[in-house]
C-alpha cells in the first residue's frame, strides 16, 4: 500500500518551472530516495509535500487523504516530519528543548494549565521530557541534551534535527541530504540509523541524497528527477544502469544543452 | 459650487497632497527594496527637511528674498543636508543591525525616529513655526474652481523630481546596481559592485526626496511642526504599500491614489475630518490584510 | 527547563562569571535577595510619604503593563506599537460601566478581559500572518484608531474623557487612599510576574520561543504559528486590559491623551531597556521608566528624547538589555 502518492505535481516560480508533471509514490514501510543533480528541484518537492510551497497543480495524498496545499503544521500533525538541507535548529535553545518542539503537536496543555500547573499539565511535561530523551537516546546524543544547539559540531546538529523530527511521532520521515557534511564514520552510522528508524520505529523514510553509495545501500526504491521531471525510477540496479540517469549526472557526450 | 466644481477642486487638492505622499513614499520603497528595512525615521526626515529648509531660508531670504529663488536654493541645500543625515543614520544605526533579528532593527529605527522628532520638539519648544514666504495667492480661475500658481509649481516640481528619479533608476549604471542589489545582494558583491556605496546612495536619494516634500509642505501649508512627520510618514507608508512596496512607480501611483482618496473621502458625508485618519489607517490595515503586495508589487515565495 | 546552575560549568560567555550579579546565580542567594526585596516592598507604606507611594504605585503599574507587552515582544518576538490600545480598552470598560451604568467595579474586570480578548483577536487574527514589520505598522494604526474613536464618541466622553469613576471597595472596605492602591498594584505586579514565569516555562512559552527563533522550523515541527502568536497577543491584551481597569479606578478620571502612541512606545521602552523576554529585566526597565523622570525633574518634556537615545544605545551595544544574560 502506498503511504504517499504524488500525482502530476507542477510548481512555478515567476516563469521558472521547477517541478513538471511529477508523479511518484512511496510504499508503506519502505525506504525510498529522491535523487537528481543540483537544482533539479528535490528540495522543492519536499517543500510541496510539507506545505511550504503551494504547487500550481497536482495532487498529494498522504495516508489515504489529500494534503495538497494544506498548511505545514497540519501536515506534520498528520504524520509527516522533515529535516532541512541547511540546518534549521533553534540555535539559542538547548538540545532537549529543540527536540521538545517536536512533541508540541502531540500534546495539548494550554495557558490555564500552565498558569495553575495542574496535575495533567505536570504529567504531560514529564511525558514530553521522557519521550524526547528517548528520541535523543535513539540517535545517540542523549549526553548532549543540555548543551546549547549552536555550540555543537555539525554532525551533532544534524542528529538533533533527526531527533526533533522523530519527536513529532511521524509515519513518514523526509530527510533532506542527511549525509551532507558528515565524515565517513558518521555516514556508516547514518545508514544503520535509517534502517533502525524503519525497522524499530516502523517509520517510512524518504530521503534526498547526493552520496550515491549511501543511496544505493539503503533504498528499496529510487526516483530520479532532472529539471523537475521524473527521468527514471526503480531499485538501485535499474537506476544505475539507466542511460538517462547517467546522462543527467555526467552530461551528454557532446555536452549540448537540452 | 456645482458637483463638477467640487470634483475638480478636490482633484487639485488631492494631487498636491498625493505628490507629497508620493515623494515620501519613494524613500520608503527604495530603502525597503534594497535592504528590506522599514525605516520608521523616514517621516521624521521629511519633517527635518522642512525645518532645515526653514532655517536656511531665514538666512538666505536677506539675499534671495522669500520667493521662488530663495525657496529653491534652500530646498536644494536642505535636500543635501538631510540626504547626508540619512546616510549617517544608515551607517551608524542600521548597518550594524542588518544581521541582527528583525525585531532589533525595527526597534532601532523606532528609536531613531523618536530621537529626531523629540530633538526638534526640544529645540522648538513644541511650537508651530510660521513658514513665511511671499508667493502670493495668484492663480488660475476655472469656473468656480481656483488653483494657485503655488499649487501648480509644487505639483510640477514633484513631477520633475519623480521623473528624474525614474530616469536615474532605469537609465544609469547606479540605478541598475540598485535594482540588482534589491534582487541579490551577495551576487552583486561577487560581481564587484560596491554594495555599501549603493546602499548609501539609495538612502541619500530617498531621504532627500522626503526633505524636498517637507519644504514643499511647509511652503504650501505655511507652518511646520515637529509632529508633522508622524502622520505623513504613516500615510506615505500606506502609499508605498498601496503601490506595492519595493516598486518605484508603485510608490508614485500609491501616493497620488491615497491623496485623491483622502481628498474625496473627506467629502463623503459620514467621514468628517475627525475620522480622516481612521479612514486612512483603515485602508492601510485592510490593504495589508487582503493585498499586502499592493498594485504593482510582485508576490515572492520565500526561499526555504 | 533545566535550572541554569546545573550547567553553568559549560561557560561559553567570557564576561558572565565575574559580573556584579554573578553571585545571584546561586539559588540560595537569589532567595535571600528576593525575600529582602519582598519585605521592603510590603513594608514601604509604613515609612514612606504619599509622594513616594504614588511613584511606587506607578512603578508596579508599569511593571504589569511592561510584563504584558513582554509576552508579545519578548516571548513571541512581535513588535506591537499600539499596546496602549489594550490598556485603553480596559480603562474605558471600567470607566463607562461604573460611571454610566453603575456596575460594580469588580464586575467590570471580567468585562474588560472579554473586551481586550476580543480586541486582541480582531486585530491579531487577520494580521498575525503578516511580516513582522507590517505588523508593527498595523498595530500602530490600530492604536491610533482606538484613541481617535475614544476622542470622538459620546459614550467615551470625547476629548475630555470620563470623570467620576467610582473607587472600588472590597468586603465593605473602600480602596481610596494611595497606600491602599500601592498594595493593589503591588499585588497585580506580583501576579503578573507569577503568570509570566509560569507561561514562559511551559509548552506555550517554548512554542513562543520556537516561533521567535525560526518560524519555518517551528511550523515544520507542527506548531501553528498564527495560533501561537494569537495566544501571546491575547494574553498580552488581557494584561493591558486588567491594568487599565485598575488605572481607571485609581485615577477616577481618564482621557484619550493617556493612550497615545508615546504611551505605547514608553511601555515598549520599559521592555527593551531591561531586556526583552527576561522578567527581572522587564521589572528593572519599568523601574527606570518611572523613576528616571522623577529623579531628573528638570528634563521635563525632553525625557522622551533621553529615553529614545538610551533605547538606541541599548539596541546598538547591548541588545539583550541591561539585565545580564543567563549563562548557559
Ligand atoms: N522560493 C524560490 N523562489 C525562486 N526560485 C526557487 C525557489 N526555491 C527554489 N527555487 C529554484 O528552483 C530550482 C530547484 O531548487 P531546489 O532547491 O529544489 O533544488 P535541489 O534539487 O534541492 O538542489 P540541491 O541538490 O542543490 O539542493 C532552483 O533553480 C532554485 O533556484
Ligand atoms: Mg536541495
Amino acid at each position: 500500500m502506498a503511504l504517499l502518492t504524488v500525482d502530476k505535481l507542477n510548481l512555478n516560480f515567476a516563469g521558472l518551472q521547477v517541478i513538471k508533471d511529477l508523479s511518484f509514490s512511496v510504499e508503506q514501510g519502505s525506504i525510498a530516495s529522491l535523487i537528481g543533480p543540483n537544482g533539479a528541484g528535490k528540495t522543492s518537492v519536499f517543500n510541496c509535500l510539507t506545505g511550504f510551497y503551494k504547487p500550481g497543480s497536482g495532487r498529494i495524498d498522504f495516508d489515504g487523504r489529500a494534503i495538497t496545499r494544506q498548511r505545514p503544521h497540519r501536515i506534520t500533525r498528520r504524520g509527516m516530519a522533515r529535516t532541512f538541507q541547511n540546518l534549521r535548529l533553534f540555535k539559542s535553545m538547548t538540545v532537549l528543548e529543540n527536540v521538545m518542539s517536536g512533541m508540541h503537536c502531540r500534546t495539548r496543555a494550554g495557558a490555564i494549565g500552565a498558569i495553575l500547573r495542574t496535575g495533567s499539565q505536570r504529567r504531560e511535561e514529564r511525558e514530553i521530557r521522557e519521550f524526547c530523551e528517548s528520541c535523543l537516546e535513539f540517535v545517540g546524543i542523549l549526553g548532549e541534551k543540555d548543551r546549547v544547539a549552536s555550540n555543537l559540531s555539525y554532525g551533532t546538529q544534524r542528529r538533533v534535527e533527526w531527533a526533533r523530527a522523530l519527536a513529532t511521532r511521524p509515519r513518514l520521515l523526509l530527510l533532506d541530504e542527511p549525509a551532507a557534511g558528515l565524515n565517513f564514520d558518521e555516514k556508516q552510522r547514518l545508514i544503520g540509523l535509517i534502517k533502525r528508524i524503519r525497522d524499530e520505529l516502523d517509520i517510512t523514510v524518504l530521503l534526498i541524497e547526493h552520496d550515491m553509495g549511501l543511496v544505493m545501500k539503503v533504498s528499496e526504491m529510487i526516483t530520479v528527477i532532472d529539471y523537475g521531471r521524473k527521468i527514471a525510477e526503480g531499485n538501485a540496479q535499474q537506476v544505475q544502469s539507466n542511460p538517462k540517469v547517467i546522462e543527467a549526472y555526467l552530461g551528454r557526450e557532446e555536452d549540448e544543452e537540452p | 459650487m456645482s458637483f463638477q466644481d467640487i470634483l475638480l477642486q478636490q482633484l487639485a487638492n488631492g494631487l498636491i497632497l498625493g505628490s507629497f505622499y508620493a515623494l515620501v513614499a519613494l524613500g520608503y520603497t527604495m530603502v525597503y527594496g534594497i535592504i528590506k528595512l522599514l525605516n520608521f525615521a523616514h517621516g521624521d526626515l521629511y519633517m527635518l527637511g522642512a525645518f532645515i529648509g526653514f532655517v536656511v531660508l531665514s538666512f538666505l531670504s536677506a539675499f534671495l528674498g522669500d520667493s521662488w529663488t530663495g525657496i529653491l536654493c534652500s530646498m536644494v541645500l536642505s535636500m543635501i543636508a538631510v540626504g547626508l543625515l540619512g546616510v549617517l543614520i544608515q551607517r551608524v544605526a542600521y548597518q550594524p543591525m542588518l544581521s541582527a533579528p528583525r525585531l532589533s532593527i525595527l526597534i532601532t529605527a523606532l528609536a531613531v525616529s523618536m530621537i529626531l522628532a523629540n530633538l526638534v520638539m526640544a529645540l522648538t519648544d513644541g511650537e508651530y513655526l510660521a513658514f513665511s514666504t511671499d508667493l502670493g495667492y495668484d492663480g488660475l480661475e476655472l469656473g468656480n474652481v481656483f488653483i494657485t500658481y503655488t499649487q501648480m509649481v509644487l505639483v510640477g516640481a514633484a513631477a520633475v523630481l519623480m521623473i528624474a528619479l525614474y530616469l536615474f533608476v532605469h537609465k544609469t549604471m547606479y540605478g541598475k546596481a540598485m535594482r540588482a542589489i534589491a534582487i541579490d545582494q551577495d551576487a552583486c558583491r561577487l560581481m564587484g559592485i560596491n554594495v555599501n556605496r549603493i546602499i548609501a546612495l539609495t538612502f541619500f536619494i530617498g531621504t532627500s526626496l522626503a526633505a524636498s516634500a517637507g519644504i514643499m509642505a511647509g511652503t504650501y501649508y505655511g507652518s511646520i511642526h515637529f509632529f508633522m512627520g508622524f502622520v505623513v510618514g504613516l500615510k506615505a507608508f500606506t502609499s508605498a504599500v498601496i503601490g506595492g512596496i519595493g516598486s518605484i512607480p508603485g510608490a508614485m501611483l500609491g501616493g497620488l491614489l491615497l491623496g485623491l482618496l483622502e481628498s474625496y473621502g473627506t467629502q463623503i458625508p459620514f467621514i468628517g475630518t475627525e475620522w480622516k485618519d481612521v479612514f486612512s489607517f483603515g485602508i492601510l490595515i485592510l490593504l495589508l490584510v487582503f493585498k499586502p503586495t499592493g498594485i504593482l508589487g510582485k508576490t515572492e515565495i520565500e526561499r526555504m | 527547563m533545566t535550572s541554569p546552575d546545573s550547567i553553568s560549568g559549560a561557560a561559553n560567555q567570557a564576561d558572565g562569571s565575574g559580573g556584579p550579579l554573578g553571585w545571584l546565580e546561586s539559588q540560595r542567594n537569589r532567595l535571600i535577595v528576593l525575600s529582602v526585596m519582598a519585605a521592603a516592598a510590603m513594608l514601604l507604606p509604613l515609612i514612606a510619604n504619599n509622594y513616594v507611594l504614588e511613584v511606587m504605585s506607578n512603578v508596579w503599574f508599569y511593571v504589569m503593563l511592561c510584563l504584558g507587552l513582554n509576552i508579545v515582544v519578548g516571548y513571541a518576538g512581535l513588535l506591537d506599537l499600539g499596546y496602549a490600545a489594550f490598556f485603553a480598552v480596559g480603562a474605558y470598560t471600567t470607566g463607562i460601566l461604573t460611571s454610566q451604568f453603575g456596575v460594580n467595579f469588580w464586575l467590570t474586570i471580567p468585562a474588560a478581559v472579554l473586551f481586550s480578548c476580543v480586541a486582541g483577536i480582531v486585530i491579531g487574527g487577520p494580521t498575525l500572518r503578516l511580516r513582522s514589520d507590517y505588523l508593527a505598522i498595523v498595530t500602530l494604526g490600530f492604536g491610533e484608531i482606538v484613541r481617535i474613536i475614544a476622542r470622538n464618541l459620546e459614550i467615551t466622553g470625547g476629548a475630555s474623557g470620563l470623570i467620576g469613576i467610582e473607587k472600588p471597595s472590597i468586603f465593605g472596605f473602600e480602596i481610596s487612599q494611595i497606600a491602599h492602591f500601592y498594595y493593589v498594584f503591588l499585588i497585580l505586579a506580583v501576579l503578573a510576574c507569577f503568570v509570566s514565569y509560569r507561561l514562559q516555562h511551559s509548552r506555550l512559552g517554548r512554542a513562543w520561543q520556537y516561533v521567535r527563533e525560526d518560524e519555518d522550523a517551528a511550523e515544520a515541527m507542527g506548531i501553528d504559528r498564527v495560533a501561537v502568536k494569537l495566544y501571546a497577543y491575547v494574553i498580552g491584551a488581557i494584561f493591558g486590559g486588567i491594568a487599565g481597569c485598575f488605572f481607571a479606578a485609581k485615577m477616577t478620571a481618564i482621557s484619550p491623551e493617556t493612550f497615545t502612541f508615546q504611551q505605547s512606545v514608553l511601555i515598549l521602552l520599559g521592555v527593551v531597556l531591561g531586556g526583552m523576554g527576561k522578567i527581572p529585566g522587564v521589572i528593572v526597565g519599568a523601574f527606570a521608566l518611572v523613576l528616571f523622570p522623577e529623579v531628573f525633574r528638570d528634563l521635563g518634556s525632553s525625557r522622551i528624547l533621553v529615553f529614545a537615545i538610551v533605547m538606541l544605545v541599548i539596541m546598538l551595544y547591548r541588545p539583550e538589555g541591561i539585565w545580564p544574560a543567563k549563562k548557559s
